[in-house]
C-alpha cells in the first residue's frame, strides 16, 4: 500500500516535473550573421543581450568574410538541407527572392500585435513584406547620399559649408584642386563607385528619375540625357580623386577626409563611426551634410529575415526575437552602436549625435516629397543580378575613358541582358 | 587447428592480394563524386534556369548565350590570354635561365636553390597582398623612389585599368618560376655526361651545347612545365583578389573570378556553371592532348 503510494507520488511528481519543464521549454533562436568585427559586433551582443533577458536562449551562428557572401552560401545549403536557421541577416529584395522560394515565416501576429505599420516608414515596409505578409523586420537605416567634409580645408578656398548643388560642387572642386588639395577622397572599389553614381544620379535627376532609372529600370530614362549628364559628371568627379584611388578601402578614404589630406568624401553614414571612433565633433572637426538633392534620401536597411522553423521553442524564439527587434530599446542601443538610425519613427533620439537628428528630419520630409528611396548600390532597389549589371558598366565607365555616349548604351545592354 | 591456420593465412593472403586496391578504394569513390560526380552536375547546372538556387528547369544554351553576351566575360577571356600566355612564356625563360646557370657547378647552389624556390610555398593570398603593397604607387616601390629624389618615377600599373592584368603577370612569376627552375634543374643533372664532355672535346662552346644538345634532350620537361603552368593559370583565382580584387572596375578579372562573382555574389547560377565549363573545356583542351601524345609515347617506349 505504502508502496503504491510512493510510486503513485514519484509519477505524478515526474509528470508534473515534465509539463513544467515542456512549459518552460526555453525559446531559442539561431542567428545567421556576419556582424563579427567592431561596432557591428558589439550590435549584436546587444540584441543578444536583450534576447537572452526575455528568457530566450540565443544560438550564434556568426559566417565572416567576404560582406555576406560566403554567409550567403552556407545559407542555401541550410536551407537546402532543410534545416535553417530561424533569422538571418539579409536585405533588400533577396528577402523577396526567398520569400518566392517559400522559405520565410509570416510575421502578421507579431506585427499586429506590436502595431508596425503604424511605426515602420511604409517605404521600408514595402522591402519587409511579401505579398502583403511580414516576412523580415528591420534594424536600422543608413543613409548613402551624405557628403563627409573636412572644414578646415574648406576654409582654405573660403567655404564654410559642403555644396548645395552639383554646380556648387564643381565649383568647389575646382578651387580645391588649384589650391594643391585633393577635392575627394574615394576608394576605387567597384561599390564605391556606384555609391557616388547613385548620389549623382539622384542630384542631378531627382527623386522621379532615380526611380524610373535605377529602380524600375525604365529604358527610356536609362538613355536619356539626363543619364549622359550623369556619366559626364561622373567623368569630372573622376578628376577630383587623387591617382592612387582604386582599390583602397572606404574607411581609409575616410582617414583622408580626418586627417586633412582630401576635403570631402560622398560615403553612408557607417564613415560617421570611423570620425567618431576617432574622437572627432560633428559641427567642429567635421561636417555632414546632405548631398546635393531636391528632398531626396537613399536608404540602406539591415535587416533580419525569419525561415520557418519546426518546434514549438524555435517558433516562440523567432518571435520573441522579432519583437525585440523592432522594439525601442533594441533600435536606440543598436543604431548607437552601429551610426545609423532606428528603423523605427518616434524612437527619442537624445542620445544620438547631430548628424543621426539631421538624417530623421531628412527622412521625414523626404517622405513628404516622395524622395525616400531605397539606394541601388548597397542592394535595397534591385535584384543582385540587375545591380551588377549596372554596378559592372558604371565601374567600367569610371576607370576608363569610355564616353558618356557608350556608357548608357552599354548601361541600356547591360540591364537588357540582365533582365531576361 | 591446422584448418583455422590456413583459412587465417589464406584471408591474409587474399587481403594481401588486393590491399593495394582497398587501400585506394575510398578516394577513388571520394573524387568519382566529388570531382566527376560534381563536374556532371555543374555542367547540368550550365543548361538549367538556376538562378539563386539550383532548379532543374531545362533552358537548352541560353546560359552560355547570356554569357558570351557580357562584356565582363570578353575582359575575362582576354585577360586569361594575356595573363597565360605572358606567364608561361616568362616563367619558362626565367626558370630555364636560373636553372642553367645554377648547373654550373657554383658554390653554395643549396642555399641559391632554396631561396629561389621559396616563393612556391607561399600561399597565393600571401604573394598577391605583399606585392599590392609594393606595387601601390602610395606606399611601395614609386613612392620609395620618389623619396630618394627620384620624382619622375612612375610605375602605376596596379592603379591602371589597361595595365593591371600585368601586375598579375609579374606577382605570379615571381611566385613560380622557382619551381619551372627546380624541374629544369632537375632534368639538366639527368642528362648524360658523357655526350656533353663528347662534344667539348671537339671544340663546341658552351652556348652551342645547351641550345644543341641539352635543351633538345630535356624537351619532355618542356611539356610538363606548359602544362602544370598553363593549368594554374586558368584556374588562379585567390591571386588576383588579393592583388587587384579584379579592380580597377573590372579590368583585371580573370575567368575564375568571374564565375566567382556570378555564382556567389549575383545570384547567377547558371551562367556561373557555364563560365565553369568553359574553363573546364580550356583546361581539356590543353591536358587531353598532352595525355594522348603521353600515352602514345608510352606505348611506343614500352
Amino acid at each position: 500500500m505504502y508502496l503504491r503510494k510512493t510510486i503513485l507520488a514519484t509519477g505524478v511528481a515526474i509528470s508534473a516535473l515534465a509539463t513544467a519543464s515542456f512549459a518552460h521549454a526555453e525559446p531559442t533562436a539561431e542567428v545567421l550573421h556576419w556582424w563579427t568585427s567592431g561596432g557591428e559586433a558589439k550590435a549584436v551582443a546587444a540584441l543578444k543581450e536583450d534576447f537572452e533577458a526575455h528568457g530566450g536562449k540565443w544560438v550564434d551562428s556568426p559566417v565572416a568574410g567576404g560582406g555576406g557572401d560566403a554567409a550567403m552560401t552556407v545559407l542555401r545549403s541550410r536551407v537546402l538541407s532543410g534545416d535553417a536557421p530561424a533569422a538571418v541577416q539579409l536585405k533588400g529584395p533577396a528577402i523577396q527572392d526567398w520569400a518566392e522560394q517559400g522559405a520565410l515565416a509570416d510575421l502578421n501576429d507579431v506585427a499586429e500585435a506590436e502595431g508596425w505599420d503604424k511605426v515602420i516608414p511604409p517605404a521600408i515596409q514595402a522591402v519587409m513584406k511579401y505579398e502583403g505578409d511580414y516576412v523580415a523586420v528591420p534594424v536600422n537605416i543608413h543613409r548613402i547620399d551624405w557628403i563627409w567634409a573636412n572644414p578646415t580645408l574648406l576654409a582654405k578656398v573660403g567655404a564654410t559649408d559642403a555644396p548645395k548643388s552639383w554646380d556648387e560642387f564643381n565649383a568647389l572642386a575646382d578651387k580645391l584642386k588649384a589650391a594643391g588639395i585633393t577635392p575627394l577622397a574615394h576608394g576605387g572599389q567597384p561599390w564605391q563607385d556606384a555609391t557616388v553614381f547613385e548620389t549623382v544620379v539622384l542630384g542631378l535627376g531627382g527623386p522621379e528619375f532615380f526611380q524610373k532609372a535605377l529602380v524600375d529600370l525604365d529604358e527610356d530614362a536609362l538613355k536619356s540625357d539626363t543619364m549622359k549628364a550623369v556619366f559626364d559628371q561622373m567623368r569630372k568627379i573622376r578628376g577630383y580623386v587623387d591617382a592612387d584611388f582604386p582599390g583602397r578601402d572606404w574607411n581609409l578614404a575616410t582617414a583622408m577626409v580626418m586627417n586633412g589630406e582630401a576635403a570631402m568624401q560622398i560615403m553612408g553614414d557607417w564613415a560617421k563611426g570611423e570620425f567618431l571612433a576617432a574622437g572627432k565633433v560633428p559641427g567642429k572637426d567635421f561636417l555632414c551634410s546632405a548631398a546635393p538633392s531636391d528632398h531626396g534620401y537613399l536608404f540602406n536597411v539591415d535587416s533580419f529575415a525569419m525561415f520557418n522553423v519546426s518546434g514549438d521553442d524555435k517558433v516562440e524564439g523567432q518571435k520573441l526575437l522579432a519583437e525585440l527587434i523592432v522594439g525601442e530599446k533594441f533600435q536606440e542601443t543598436f543604431n548607437l552602436l552601429k551610426g545609423s538610425i532606428p528603423a523605427r519613427l518616434g524612437v527619442p533620439l537624445d542620445k544620438f549625435d547631430d548628424c543621426a537628428k539631421k538624417s530623421e528630419a531628412d527622412l521625414l520630409a523626404a517622405q513628404e516629397a516622395g524622395g525616400f528611396l531605397p539606394s541601388m548600390a548597397h542592394g535595397m532597389a534591385l535584384r543582385g543580378h540587375l545591380s551588377g549589371a549596372i554596378v559592372d558598366v558604371v565601374t567600367a565607365h569610371f576607370n576608363s575613358d569610355m564616353s558618356s555616349d557608350e556608357a548608357v548604351s552599354r548601361l541600356v545592354e547591360a540591364v537588357e541582358l540582365a533582365k531576361d | 587447428m591446422g584448418a583455422s591456420q590456413s583459412t587465417e593465412s589464406n584471408l591474409t593472403a587474399r587481403i594481401q592480394r588486393h590491399l593495394s586496391k582497398i587501400v585506394v578504394a575510398p578516394s577513388f569513390a571520394a573524387s568519382l563524386f566529388f570531382v566527376y560526380g560534381f563536374i556532371l552536375w555543374t555542367g547540368y547546372m550550365a543548361f538549367s534556369k538556376s538562378r539563386m538556387l539550383p532548379v532543374w528547369d531545362w533552358a537548352g544554351l541560353r546560359q552560355y548565350e547570356r554569357l558570351w553576351q557580357m562584356e565582363r566575360w570578353h575582359v575575362a577571356i582576354e585577360n586569361l590570354l594575356v595573363f597565360g600566355g605572358l606567364f608561361i612564356v616568362t616563367c619558362l625563360i626565367i626558370g630555364c635561365l636560373l636553372a642553367v646557370l645554377l648547373d654550373q657547378r657554383i658554390r653554395a647552389e643549396g642555399v641559391l636553390r632554396t631561396i629561389f624556390l621559396y616563393p612556391m610555398a607561399l600561399s597565393f593570398i600571401v604573394t598577391g597582398t605583399v606585392w599590392k603593397w609594393l606595387l601601390n604607387p602610395g606606399l611601395g616601390l614609386e613612392s620609395m623612389m620618389h623619396d630618394l629624389g627620384w620624382t619622375s618615377f612612375k610605375f602605376d600599373w596596379l592603379v591602371n585599368s589597361d595595365m593591371a592584368i600585368y601586375t598579375v603577370v609579374i606577382a605570379a612569376v615571381w611566385q613560380a618560376s622557382g619551381f619551372v627552375m627546380a624541374m629544369f634543374l632537375a632534368a639538366l643533372r639527368g642528362v648524360d655526361q658523357d655526350i656533353i664532355r663528347a662534344a667539348y672535346m671537339d671544340g663546341a662552346s658552351l652556348p652551342r651545347i645547351y641550345f644543341g644538345i641539352i635543351i633538345p634532350s630535356i624537351r619532355p620537361v618542356f611539356l610538363s612545365a606548359i602544362v602544370v603552368l598553363a593549368h594554374l593559370a586558368v584556374k588562379s583565382f585567390d591571386l588576383v583578389i588579393a592583388l587587384t580584387g579584379g579592380g580597377p572596375g573590372y579590368s583585371s578579372d580573370l575567368p575564375a573570378t568571374f564565375m566567382y562573382t556570378m555564382a556567389f555574389q549575383r545570384n547567377q547560377l547558371g551562367v556561373g556553371a557555364a563560365s565553369a565549363m568553359m574553363m573546364l573545356a580550356t583546361v581539356m583542351a590543353i591536358i587531353v592532348p598532352y595525355l594522348y601524345s603521353e600515352l602514345r609515347g608510352g606505348k611506343k617506349n614500352g
